[in-house]
């Protein structure tokens, strides 16, 4: 609204004002620094866990603790790409986390019934339950995106009822699937706990699936509406845009991602649980808004939301490492977030 | 009459639908009386002050997502102090510790100019490790006064929980609705900017309300504890819930539209719609599909309506 006032007269506005609009307009700048400084202070805290070299192992810099911390990042930040996206458009996608727990659970618990119910060989069943279980999540997505879209219910409550409806659905098929126990495909885990050159093999996943997002946001045609309509969703519908398609493909997009999400972190834990990727939810969510997206829509990235992630679980180690009673590590967990995204605020003075 | 009727429509047609949902109650389990009414009261009263409190931020432009951790601080820090001092002084520093909760929320608000939702998700983390701190496992006691002061029923058919919600509501809703502060509630969730320059305290009346939210889910705490004896240190399954009973009670989520009476009566819909089908026999599981399913449903339909409205 006041952007061009803004660009006018940033040639004539005081340093510190320009830096603040400079890191506006490149919010990974300020973030990458953040992350350095928490990992140098995580480096202070327990000497050698970062750079190996200084307790004399051989190592400058531990591969382990990296591909630790990345592996761990990745889901975080795949849910918060749901997120990201859908705060583009003013929304947000509270059934993620439900999403891929269901998506997990779906795959962990079809695998055996498909092979040894119907007869289907081994690999024809796991890709068949990996196929359903993204469909599963398509499904919740385009029931959002229909009541987002379609009806115009407000997404919070969408997504908090699809959500709902999805874990009551989650525990009565728990029911009938019960005696069947569990398989999670080999292929699965070798992403989720495997490791290439000491990296993640989640890496495998995670590299094309950023591309991808990142490309979706920035190139395509479908991500200039995203951005147009969280804009100004009035003046986009007057140019023409079909604002319920767009949340429909929308929608739907998220919740395969929050589905795919389920299927690795599912490969990572090997415990498939009622509840498994529950606590990634609203963590995506602080995720996406450290990573400088604004959850009234038109603004946002997701590179910022990968940082974002990393961030919040260079954040827990440290907490872990103090080894402060796991109350105080919620509440300053939380007290972080605020004062990141305050932080954040303040300093390129965006909402 | 007819004016109040057309104004209250919402409201009025809930009430209807509480009353039918009753009637269907009856019909299935034809014991079902004053019991049956005083144990459902008594069951609906922490989401019933959860959904109030909420309700109040939600007319006032904003969300609190921190609503059930609230609740859970207020529970335990009742149960601790209990341990050591009467009831009656324990309740009250409860209540202004869940003011101070409240308004620690809304100034942070103010301050940070962060939006509420990120700041409250925030605070449920906050709160949540809050409550942990106080007490790491369920434990504390509750004066046995007070759990008898929700039990029974002094008038017939009309449970003493459901007086108890109601003279607190009236105690501390309807004298705010009364004076210019409730209007200044209103003002700030219709349109801030025109608040503020009609000379409403916009920061102020925000902080306000995010503490009468934070006194209404103390009294949740509160009322949770006298339902189960024990302080829980781990939020329950309010924050959902008094969202959906807000939204489905007419309020508008954006602010500056509904009431109180509402969202209430919502919290008994929902809360009947569990009776029946528990009573029908119907698998616990499935009851949450058909309250997920009637939240969606019903939410859609007064988005249609609306929709429908502002067309025409």
């Amino acid at each position: 609204m006041s952007d061009m006032r803004i660009h006018a007269d940033a040639t004539r506005a005081a340093p510190l004002v320009r830096f603040g609009r400079y890191l506006a307009d490149n919010p990974v700048i300020p973030l990458i620094a953040f992350l350095l400084l928490l990992i140098v202070v995580l480096e202070v805290m327990r000497p050698g866990i970062v750079l190996p070299v200084r307790v004399g192992r051989a190592e400058v810099i531990s591969s382990f603790w990296v591909g630790n911390l990345i592996k761990f990042a990745i889901p975080l930040a795949m849910l918060a790409a749901c997120q990201v996206l859908t705060m583009l458009t003013a929304g947000i996608d509270l059934s993620a986390g439900v999403v891929a727990t269901c998506a997990a659970y779906v795959c962990a618990t079809l695998t055996p019934v498909l092979a040894n119910g119907t007869g289907m060989d081994a690999s024809t069943a796991m890709v068949a339950s990996v196929a359903i279980a993204l469909l599963v999540g398509a499904l919740v997505g385009l029931l959002n995106g229909f009541g987002v879209g379609v009806v115009r219910v407000h997404p919070l409550i969408m997504t908090l009822g699809t959500g709902l409806i999805a874990t009551g659905c989650l525990q009565v098929y728990q029911r009938f699937v019960i005696s069947t126990g569990t398989m999670i495909p080999p292929f699965l885990e070798w992403l989720g706990t495997g490791r290439t050159f000491g990296m993640p093999n989640g890496l495998f996943l995670f590299v094309p699936f950023a591309l991808f997002v990142l490309g979706l946001m920035r190139f395509t045609g479908f991500g200039r509406l995203l951005f147009a309509l969280g804009s100004n969703a009035q003046a986009a519908k007057l140019s023409g845009v079909r604002s319920w398609q767009v949340l429909m493909t929308l929608y739907t997009l998220s919740g395969m991602i929050a589905a795919l999400t389920g299927l690795l972190y599912l490969g990572m834990i090997r415990t498939p649980s009622l509840s498994l990727a529950n606590p990634l939810m609203l963590p995506s969510v602080a995720a996406a808004v450290i990573g400088g997206t604004s959850i009234f829509g038109g603004r946002g990235s997701f590179a910022g939301a990968i940082v974002g992630a990393l961030i919040l679980r260079v954040i827990d180690t440290m907490l872990t490492l103090l080894q402060m009673p796991e109350g105080a590590r919620i509440a300053l967990f939380g007290l972080i977030i605020l004062l990141v995204t305050a932080l954040y605020v303040r300093i390129t003075g965006t909402r | 009459m007819m004016r109040v009727a057309q104004n209250n429509a919402w409201v009025l047609g809930l009430l209807l639908l509480l009353l039918a949902l009753l009637g269907v109650t009856k019909l299935i389990q034809p014991g079902f009386g004053a019991t049956g009414l005083e144990s459902l009261a008594r069951a609906a009263l922490p989401f019933a002050f959860a959904t109030a409190g909420m309700a109040i931020v939600v007319i006032a432009g904003g969300i609190d997502l921190s609503i059930a951790s609230i609740m859970a601080v207020c529970g335990v820090t009742a149960a601790v102090l209990m341990q050591s001092m009467g009831a009656v002084p324990a309740v009250v520093l409860t209540l202004c510790l869940g003011a101070v909760m409240g308004a620690i929320n809304g100034g942070l608000i103010v301050l940070t100019r962060v939006p509420d939702i990120v700041v409250t998700l925030a605070m449920l983390f906050v709160w949540e490790g809050v409550a942990l701190l106080i007490l790491s496992s369920p434990g504390g006691v509750v004066a046995p006064g007070l759990r008898a002061l929700i039990t029974g029923s002094l008038v017939p058919y009309v449970p003493n929980a459901l007086l108890v919600i109601a003279v607190t509501i009236s105690l501390v809703w309807l004298p705010v609705r009364r004076a210019r502060l409730g209007l200044s509630i209103y003002a700030i969730g219709s349109d801030d900017l025109a608040a503020f320059r009609s000379g409403v305290n916009v920061g102020l009346t925000k902080v306000i309300a995010y503490g009468l939210a934070g006194v209404l889910a103390a009294m949740g705490g509160l009322s949770l504890i006298m339902l189960t004896g024990i302080g829980e240190p781990v939020p329950g399954p309010y924050l959902l819930a008094s969202v959906a009973a807000v939204v489905l009670g007419g309020v508008v989520l954006g602010g500056g539209r509904g009431g109180l009476l509402g969202p209430i009566i919502a919290v008994f819909v929902l809360r009947i719609i569990r009776t029946i089908l528990t009573l029908a026999a119907v698998d616990p599981n499935v009851t949450t599909i058909v309250e997920g399913v009637i939240m969606v449903a019903v939410v859609m339909l007064g988005a249609v309506v609306t929709y429908r409205g502002v067309r025409t």
